[in-house]
């Protein structure tokens, strides 16, 4: 795992400090509102509606024990004794008191952690895949380059004020756990005929009030030239991107204003400039250190099935379910990674409770090397568990109720803040996912349906992810009152796509019926062995359609 | 600022988050800022809407509370509540932890 260099540690205490100061002129008054707010924004620090939120970065995705235990502290000593898990592998606090913050920050940075990057106009915290460096099929470790590209833009004078906020994703394998194409820039490692690991870069993804599928500007960019190629991108971007208008700021629009040919040259020639500099040539000396952090576990060398799990899975139904629906094959034989719900029926979507953190890292520590990973679908992930330790695994975390076993089932819902936390927010997201749980809470029910994505947003920010999801549900708000709208169609992954939106928004108390009507509109129409997205893409929208608006 | 409040409205209270905490408070009859809503100062009309926003202005309170702004107030029978789902929800707490809060408070209280 990566580890703060003396650079990093000072950074960041200086980042802190500069906050307390800037944190004590506000309370005596020194400060406006209007001069602080920037202020505490780029600190990570957002108002809410009931107290103010601190965004916490999790760089793609990677927590030691230590990291988890420290996030479970702050839970406790300044929060509320729970944390939020995010859809950008952040997590956030959503009671911290101002004057307090400066302390926190202090103890999250003896763990090499801080809110920098989480808020602002600038690059935001770089995400990845959550199997990195454990599945089978991988070109190389995501976060290797995430790192890389970490340090090159944390403070790069040329970004801290760009157009808008930039994300970036990344991922190393073909099956995008990490919605690259719904990034400013989605980069997939690859490997070329020659055996080279180089990348293929995708720009202008996002979602929000336009949600538009990225384009892929580059097929194989090299290994060393990736840091020239991102600033290209970034140069062309900050030269070109609208200013004028937040809602036009984004990549995305200029990518789609631009056309992506014209998009394409552009940056090329900007490329070319700044290679000819090689003044951002990447050494490999530079990479070898940095890849270093990420070495493989010292995995032990074990056979590939494991008599005790088949002995435990056949004792214990419960538990063979867990297995079959969230653990998924490891690349070392012997080995499994073990996805953690944060979905419990009736449960916050992404929330975990400070005993629950503890038990994690616990578990991470006796069993899965040292790490955790946190998913942009609001899960942890064990990443590293030998498959004989997974009953023991699972019983520990059977009895802090973080063993629900529907990892990518109709109740594995994403759905953000919402109205019950969100000052943006139209409507509630939390209580929809709570409804539609335990409306589905059969789990032989929910593996009958299969796999679906159920994506909730509260307003149009779509921090929610609505518009990828098979099922959207997107918050509106008539005259104070909440209603839902549905889009159907919505994917994340390597073949991603937009929802479209069926028609009139559902009512509060109409909404879970329009799902279940979805729902078995697909069940009754589908063949063989389809997958909801694989129904609705054979079918499209109008079977759906005249179901939930028959009168 | 925000829009909470109607141009049709007839009953306005005006509310901020408290700058130390975030905390929800509501301006009363004496200029204090309040933790709950039934202390708060409900003005009858636009024209007394827009003078107790006025009250809430002040560079005073630029050291107390963040960004206050008017909103709805509904009469049913004899009480008022706010017109809104999110000012229902801010004078009360998250609607998925009833256990924090305003809404927990006052049942610490009672
Ligand atoms: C409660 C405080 C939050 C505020 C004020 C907030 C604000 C916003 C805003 C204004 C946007 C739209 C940006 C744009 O379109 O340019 C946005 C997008 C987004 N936010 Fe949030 N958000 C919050 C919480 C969250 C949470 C909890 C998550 C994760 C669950 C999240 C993840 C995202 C994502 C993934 C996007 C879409 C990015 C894109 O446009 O491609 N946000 N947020
Ligand atoms: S989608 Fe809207 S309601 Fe939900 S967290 Fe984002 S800004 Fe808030």
């Amino acid at each position: 795992m990566y580890r703060y260099d003396e650079f990093d540690h000072q950074l960041v205490g200086e980042r802190v400090k500069q906050f307390r100061g800037q944190v004590e002129r506000r309370v005596s008054g020194e400060l406006s509102e209007d001069a602080f707010k920037p202020l505490r924004l780029m600190n990570g620090v957002y108002l809410q509606l009931h107290a103010y939120m601190l965004r916490v970065a999790i760089p793609y995705g990677t927590l030691s024990s230590k990291q988890l235990r420290m996030q479970a502290h702050i839970a406790r000593k300044y929060d509320r004794g729970y944390g939020h898990f995010t859809t950008r592998q952040n997590i956030q606090f959503n009671w911290p008191a101002l004057n307090k913050i400066p302390d926190l920050l202090e103890e999250l940075a003896t763990v090499e952690m801080h809110a920098i990057q989480t808020s602002g106009n600038c690059i935001r915290n770089v995400t990845s895949d959550q199997y990195a460096a454990a599945i089978d099929g991988e070109v190389e470790d995501p976060r290797i380059i995430s790192e890389i590209i970490r340090q090159w833009s944390t403070f790069h004078p040329e970004f801290t004020y760009l157009p808008r906020k930039f994300k970036i994703a990344v991922t190393g394998h073909d099956n995008d756990r990490a919605a690259i194409k719904l990034h400013d820039i989605g980069i997939v490692i690859k490997q070329n005929e020659l055996g080279d690991v180089g990348y293929e870069i995708h720009v202008g993804g996002g979602q929000g009030r336009t949600p538009l599928i990225a384009k892929k500007m580059a097929d194989f960019v090299p290994k060393a030239q990736l840091l020239a190629y991102l600033e290209a991108v970034m140069r062309v971007y900050n030269m070109l991107g609208r200013r004028d208008n937040s809602y036009k700021a984004r990549i995305k629009i200029m990518v789609h204003e631009t056309g992506e040919v014209e998009m394409r040259r552009l940056i090329e020639a900007e490329f070319a400039k700044i290679d000819a500099s090689q003044m951002l040539a990447v050494p490999p000396a530079e990479i070898d250190r940095i890849s270093a952090y990420f070495a493989s576990p010292e995995f032990e060398t074990l056979p590939a099935s494991s008599d005790v799990l088949e002995a435990a899975k056949t004792r214990d139904a419960d538990f063979a379910r867990w297995v079959r629906a969230n653990v998924v094959a490891h690349k070392q034989d012997g080995y499994a990674i073990v996805n953690i719900s944060l979905k419990p029926i009736g449960g916050v979507p992404g929330d975990a409770s400070d005993v629950q953190m503890e038990a994690v890292a616990d578990l991470a520590e006796r069993y899965s090397f040292d790490e955790i990973r946190v998913t942009h679908e609001q899960n942890l992930v064990l990443p590293h568990i030998r498959l004989h330790d997974l009953k023991t695994v699972y019983d520990a975390l059977h009895a802090h109720d973080l063993a629900t076993a529907n990892l990518g089932l109709i109740s594995d819902t994403i759905a953000c803040p919402g109205l019950d936390y969100c000052n943006l927010a139209n409507a509630r997201s939390i209580p929809l996912a709570q409804e539609i749980s335990e409306r589905f809470a059969d789990l032989d029910r929910q593996y009958d349906i299969g796999e679906l994505k159920i994506k909730i947003s509260g307003c149009i920010n779509a921090c929610g992810h609505h518009h990828v999801g098979h099922i959207g549900i997107l918050g509106v708000d008539k005259k104070g009152t909440e209603f839902y709208q549905i889009s159907l169609g919505g994917s994340a992954d390597e073949n991603a796509s937009i929802g479209k939106i069926t028609g009139r928004a559902f009512t509060e108390e109409t909404i879970v019926d329009a799902i279940e009507t979805v729902v078995t509109t697909y069940t009754d129409v589908r063949e063989g062995g389809e997958r909801f997205i694989d129904t609705y893409r054979r079918v499209g929208l109008d079977p759906f359609k005249e179901r939930l608006y028959a009168e | 600022m925000a829009q909470h409040s109607s141009k049709g409205a007839r009953f306005q209270a005006v509310t901020a988050n408290r700058l130390s905490d975030g905390e929800v408070v509501y301006l009363t009859p004496d200029n204090q800022w309040a933790e709950t809503f039934a202390a708060a100062d409900i003005t009858d009309g636009p024209e007394a809407g827009d003078a107790l926003l006025a009250r809430a202005l002040p560079a005073d309170f630029e050291l107390h509370v963040l960004e206050p702004y008017l909103f709805e107030v509904l009469q049913d029978a004899s009480h008022f509540k706010p017109a809104s789902v999110r000012e229902i929800i801010r004078a009360a707490g998250p609607t998925v932890r009833l256990d924090l809060g305003k809404q927990a408070d006052a049942k610490r209280e009672s």
